[in-house]
């Protein structure tokens, strides 16, 4: 309670906070096509390649506001995924090895821009080393501002373009068939994409920004099959870890921002993993389990129903070690039989020994027309 | 040159060699990204190893690095196959969330020592020569060179060993596993080498570097050769050549090295990309227009030889009428007419052509194959 007051009074909190949780709405918006696309390491290239923009911005400008570095930022994205795009399809090198070479030459170009101006005697430098791993506590309210523009007009965008950007990323040939330009909205939406990550950078830092796009789309696909539903979703959780993690990160001087709000988003993709009603792994595999069961229990009803056709009494009684054998597996009959007897449907007349009752009989009955029809 | 200088560059050839040896069979297996991946993921365990046993140069590391390593594979492989999250995504997952666990293990737990977060993922090859390895007082020189050299050679001894085995695996995965060589074994062993590597790169050129040397000397021998042996040797070389060059420019602009030996490698693709023999832009837009005009040249005397002598060949076999009909610019059938006719394919009469011996022999020949 204290926190929310406090999140509420505080300046530089709110500051934090708004801005957190504008990076992780953005980001999950993009992030949801980026990952419907297969296109969830292209953002990790992106953010790698946008360090030296933010060093060359900062060298030929002399100047650190959040618009100039952000510009640089997407420009040396954008030319990485352009650089991925011309090398896959000019060479036979394949999209991994192009991906990876791209990140790691841009990034290293990066680091010799920066090493570079560190070395220049201009105190103005400091501060640009937090591009690596994010500091949440250095936002101010220029660079909310500025990231609120950029994002704005990127959600706006995509909101315009909606119905293009859907077919794209699920039916391109479709797409391809009602002359929609099919290249330009590609172009459109990778650069959506990066501007999504350049938003992120100064927070959540080049190394790591990529978690931020791939992870609350991972979790939001989990529970929904929509796509208006999911980036709905992705927006809610890329905002609700960002929030989560910048707050812990500022608590605490000893946690850095982009890693703890990595840590905090991951959480929520893994419960998603585990839990989401329709995919999740506990569920299905609560599922499969009954199912299973259901699946022994009407064999071992049908097994029974069988055994009680060789008898001119319906409601004979069968011993235990029949059905086993029947069965031809070593598992237990006593758990299934004593399921059947709760619905009424059998009846233990006396030491391991089961039969039908009336209601067994019609339902043996209803399975056997069931499973012929 | 000092002896450090020496030391230094020693350490990246050594380095860099290590890395094109597995990095050669990652970028052919298509799991170029796995480099990006391990080299990450390896921190948490580095980290956890050194919290033990409280030392930045004890072999525990590496083992710890590999186990993390291999722990992301395993993960990736999971998510893959519980279908709820695609390979690309899957890798995208786990390794920030494990790179983040070391990074916070840093920050919260060691803050102090000499492991420090920019260093982890930069690497400092500058400081190689300090860390030195002395024996009753016998200077044998720095650590990360014997570590480095170390694992190097047991990757290599590995690809040597495995090398039929390795090829197989690569290049047709199926087979492999039905003649029975454990495609699946080869993949951990070649990942766990992969991690070790990294480990050890790590501490010389930084996370990121371990990317670029594992990926681009290979993706640039991939352009130049058709040969797996010679594949591996050209990615050392490249490497080896990018770790010298890269020192030199780092130490004229006095910037990073590990970031210049990623800009010189970068450079070197790019050389490669454009100028590659056969796979390269250049020689394949080179390519692509003798096709064009060799083409031609077939229609050419193709488009002759069908009209020769019949009542129609005052129309058809006429200069003008080639733009018409092939729908051919008036420049390029010009050059195209000059061109056969220096190569005694055809003889030209005013503005009638005619096929000579030679053009009618290779317009059959065409018109058969």
């Amino acid at each position: 309670m204290d926190f929310i007051t406090a999140l509420l009074e505080d300046y530089t909190l709110r500051t934090v906070a708004l801005g957190t949780a504008l990076l992780g709405a953005v980001s999950g918006a993009l992030g949801s096509f980026a990952v419907l696309r297969r296109q969830s390491l292209l953002g990790d290239a992106i953010s790698h390649a946008a360090l030296p923009g933010i060093g060359l911005a900062f060298l030929i400008t002399g100047s650190k506001y959040p618009l100039i570095l952000m510009i640089g930022a997407a420009l040396t994205g954008w030319l990485a995924t352009a650089a991925v795009m011309v090398v896959t399809s000019r060479s036979r090198i394949k999209y991994d090895s192009a991906l990876g070479l791209v990140l790691s030459v841009f990034f290293g170009l990066g680091l010799v821009v920066l090493t570079f101006i560190q070395k220049l005697p201009d105190a103005r430098q400091a501060g640009l080393d937090a591009f690596l791993f994010g500091q949440a506590a250095s936002l101010i309210e220029r660079d909310v501002v500025t990231m609120a523009f950029l994002g704005g007009v990127a959600l706006l965008l995509l909101l315009v373009l909606w119905k293009e950007f859907k077919l794209l990323s699920f039916d391109l040939e479709f797409a391809q068939s009602l002359f929609l330009p099919v290249r330009a909205l590609d172009l459109m939406l990778t650069t959506l994409l990066v501007m999504a990550i350049v938003i992120g950078l100064q927070t959540v830092g080049v190394v790591l920004m990529s978690a931020l796009i791939v992870a609350p789309a991972a979790a939001a696909r989990q529970w929904t099959d929509r796509l208006g539903i999911m980036v709905a979703l992705s927006m809610i959780i890329g905002a609700g870890a960002g929030v989560a993690g910048s707050l812990l990160s500022t608590e605490s001087s000893r946690l850095p921002t982009g890693p703890t709000i990595v840590l905090c988003v991951t959480a929520v993709m893994v419960v998603s993993l585990m839990v989401s009603p329709a995919r999740g792994i506990l569920w299905c595999r609560l599922r499969r389990r009954h199912r299973n069961r259901q699946l022994r229990q009407e064999a071992l009803l049908l097994d029974l129903y069988a055994l009680a056709g060789q008898h001119r009494d319906r409601f004979h009684a069968h011993d235990e070690s029949v059905l086993i054998i029947m069965r031809a597996t070593r598992a237990s009959v006593r758990k299934p039989l004593t399921a059947l007897a709760e619905r009424g449907w059998v009846r233990s007349s006396g030491l391991a020994k089961w039969s039908l009752t009336q209601a067994g009989v019609e339902e043996s009955q209803r399975l056997m027309r069931e499973r012929a029809s | 040159m000092t002896g450090f200088q020496l030391e230094i560059q020693l350490t990246a050839i050594i380095v860099a060699a290590a890395c094109a040896l597995p990095g050669t069979f990652l970028v052919l297996r298509r799991m170029a990204m796995m480099s990006d991946a391990i080299s990450h993921a390896v921190l948490p365990g580095i980290v956890v190893a050194f919290f033990l046993t409280g030392n930045l140069s004890s072999p525990l590391l590496i083992v710890g690095g590999t186990a993390t390593g291999l722990l992301t594979v395993v993960l990736v492989e999971a998510m893959r196959r519980t279908r709820l999250v695609r390979e690309d995504a899957a890798i995208g997952l786990v390794f920030p969330a494990l790179f983040s666990i070391g990074v916070i293990l840093i920050a919260r737990f060691a803050g102090d020592v000499h492991l420090d977060i920019d260093a982890v993922l930069l690497g400092e090859l500058a400081f190689v020569p300090f860390d030195r390895w002395v024996v009753a007082g016998v200077d044998l020189g720095p650590v990360g060179l014997y570590a480095t050299g170390v694992v190097g050679a047991i990757t290599g001894l590995f690809i040597a060993l495995f090398y039929k085995e390795l090829k197989l695996a690569t290049f047709d995965a199926a087979l492999c596993a039905m003649l029975g060589f454990m495609p699946t074994m080869l993949h951990y062993a070649l990942m766990g080498l992969v991690s070790a590597t990294a480990v050890v790169a790590f501490d010389a050129v930084g996370a990121i570097l371990v990317i670029a040397l594992m990926v681009g000397p290979p993706a640039a021998a991939y352009l130049l050769t058709d040969h797996l042996h010679r594949m591996i040797g050209l990615s050392i070389g490249l490497g080896a050549t990018a770790a010298v060059a890269g020192y030199w420019v780092a130490h004229v602009l006095d910037a990073s090295i590990a970031g210049s030996m990623a800009s010189i490698i970068g450079l070197e693709f790019a050389l490669v990309f454009a100028f590659a023999p056969h796979q390269g832009l250049f020689s394949s837009w080179h390519r692509r227009r003798l096709q064009r005009w060799e083409f031609a040249r077939k229609m050419l005397v193709i488009h002759l030889l069908q009209h020769e002598g019949r009542p129609e060949a005052v129309r058809e076999c006429r200069v003008d009428h080639l733009q018409d009909h092939l729908q051919w610019e008036r420049e390029f059938a010009g050059h195209l007419i000059r061109q056969s006719e220096l190569q005694g394919l055809i003889t030209r009469e005013g503005v009638y052509l005619h096929l000579t011996a030679k053009g009618r022999s290779i317009a059959q020949e065409a018109m058969v194959s």
